[in-house]
């Protein structure tokens, strides 16, 4: 074949697969924006939600779209009761016991889904429309399940990008995250603020977990994806949603790209190469802000 | 009834004591000034009020309800706004956004958009800057900006903590000129919390002076300025030949 198909044929799938790492960094990055916390369970949300859309539509017969849009909506009720019951009593406690907290969230979400009858440890096909199908583009031939990939993403993206700068509940969650006392003070109730954030983060990892779900399967250790997201986070500045995404796209063409021309192996570490080599370059990520702080 | 009553009010940091039971009124309408130095408990008084800090003893009634045990936000919908020390605005936020979220309560759009043009007269300096990140203003515009935010909520309280901090003296001028007008236009009460005590003084009806967590003097403004004590600790009026002993001995008599 071309060679040059062949690297095209890569980038893009390369592409789709960082749209997913995209989406777990941008869950990373809205909750430690809004709240300070980094929430090393982010992957299990994921992993939880697709098994919501699971038993939805391959367990209860839900048509696959609305079935997906419940599974949504779950997870998001999911986050926002996770961080009612276990985050909100922390509030006030060193950042260590927080993240601590969230480590034990995801270790124990784990165990209690590998537990449930009909979910368990086995691996399972979460039906899909486009399953199988391809588009050709001139030579290049993609697949219909890659082009979604991307497609929900960018349309996520965007209406993310609205809700937050138009939307008056949206730029309160801006100012929370840039300054909790002067939007308690503007009449912000902070506490529901984080309660949504929460539930916006499950949702986007929901979403996550149910675009993956064709190329990886829905399994209890899906949440492990997480790894690969959490560096794409920090390469694009953690803290920066538009880094969040860049720095998953990167990630995701890079692996790809390296699976293709590089030795057997280096593809499962080419995310964290890429990010020593940006963080000794940019200290603070692609769009990262570095912060000064007085002494 | 005052508007604001605070009774005994007792407040900590850690195992400091902050407040060591402060009595004080604000009526509706009026300006109180707060004089104070360094760690007197001026911004503590005011972040007690306004719910950022529970206070350990004591009650504060707004408008006739306690709010002592109430969260930043639920005192902000009864009516207070306050005007943080330092600013505080939403720096990664535009101008409108900042003003905006001032306005987070309300639902009336109309009035919001009257506010908006109210305000802009007040700080034409803020209309011409209105798409600009608050991060990237002036130490005096975030100031407008910070009062701008606190009068989108059209209180009938506004906490002001220090708006002369760190501004050059034609700006401190500038804004305690507007706060004179608001109070005129809109007859909003404001507790103010200044070392600035000329300042203060001129503009307040009445004044309090904060030592050590404990109020030591209050009076009308005319008595606050012609108080010797005030004059020669607060205003830096002073006669010759008054030194160290005395006035060690002058700042005991106030306990």
């Amino acid at each position: 074949m071309d060679p040059l198909i062949v690297f095209l044929q890569a980038v893009v799938s390369g592409i789709s697969i960082g749209c997913i790492y995209a989406l777990v960094a941008l869950g990373f990055v809205l909750i430690y924006k809004a709240t300070e916390v980094v929430n090393f369970a982010q992957g299990e949300l994921m992993m939880v939600g697709a098994f919501f859309a699971y038993t939805l539509v391959d367990l209860g017969g839900v048509p696959f779209v609305p079935g997906v849009l419940l599974a949504l909506l779950a997870t998001a009720a999911f986050g926002v009761i996770l961080n009612h019951l276990l985050l909100r009593p922390l509030i006030g406690s060193p950042a260590f016991t927080i993240v601590l907290a969230t480590v034990a969230v995801s270790t124990l979400l784990r165990a209690v889904v590998a537990m449930i009858p009909g979910w368990g440890v086995e691996t399972h096909r979460l039906s899909n429309p486009l399953a199988g199908q391809v588009v050709p583009i001139g030579k290049l031939v993609v697949s219909a399940e890659h082009l979604m990939v991307i497609a929900v993403t960018v349309v996520l993206v965007g209406a993310l990008y609205l809700f937050f700068s138009l939307a008056r509940v949206g730029v309160a969650l801006q100012a929370t995250s840039q300054n909790q006392l002067a939007a308690g003070y503007s009449g912000i109730d902070i506490r529901r603020m984080f309660g949504l954030i929460w539930g916006i983060s499950a949702a986007v990892a929901a979403l996550a977990g149910v675009l993956l779900a064709p190329a990886a399967f829905v399994h209890v250790n899906m949440g492990y994806i997480g790894l690969k997201a959490f560096p794409a986070a920090v390469l694009g500045g953690f803290g920066s949603l538009p880094g969040a995404v860049v720095g998953g796209l990167i990630i995701g063409v890079v692996e790809e790209l390296a699976g293709l021309y590089a030795p057997e192996g280096v593809k499962n570490v080419a995310a964290y190469v890429v990010l020593l080599a940006v963080l000794m370059v940019r200290p603070q990520g692609l769009f990262g802000i570095s912060k000064r702080v007085r002494v | 009834m005052a508007l604001l009553e605070l009774r005994n009010v007792e407040a900590y940091y850690g195992p400091i004591a902050a407040l060591k039971g402060v009595t004080l009124d604000v009526n509706e309408g009026a300006i109180v000034a707060v004089l104070g130095a360094n760690g007197a408990g001026k911004t503590t008084l005011l972040k007690a009020i306004s719910g950022a800090l529970d206070p350990e003893a004591g009650t504060i009634r707004f408008a006739g309800a306690e709010i002592q045990k109430r969260a930043a936000w639920d005192v902000a919908a009864a009516g207070i706004a306050h005007v943080p020390e330092g600013r505080e605005v939403f720096r990664h936020l535009s101008v409108a956004d900042n003003l905006k979220m001032g306005g987070f309560l309300r639902r009336d759009a109309g009035g919001l958009a009257a506010d908006l043009e109210r305000i802009f007269g007040y700080f034409p300096a803020l209309r011409a800057r209105v798409r600009e990140m608050a991060g990237n203003l002036s130490g005096g515009e975030q100031q407008m900006v910070a009062i701008g935010r606190a009068l989108m909520a059209r209180p009938r309280l506004i906490l002001l903590d220090e708006p002369s901090l760190g501004l050059s003296p034609l700006l401190v001028q500038e804004i305690y000129r507007i706060i004179g007008r608001v109070k005129a236009d809109s007859g909003v009460a404001m507790l103010l919390v200044e070392q600035n005590a000329k300042m203060a003084l001129d503009v307040a009806d009445s004044g309090y002076v904060l030592e050590g967590g404990r109020i030591v003097l209050a009076g009308s403004a005319e008595r606050l300025r012609s108080n010797e004590d005030v004059k020669e600790f607060y205003l830096g009026i002073r006669d010759a030949g008054v030194r160290g002993v005395r006035r060690w001995k002058r700042r005991k008599q106030w306990r």
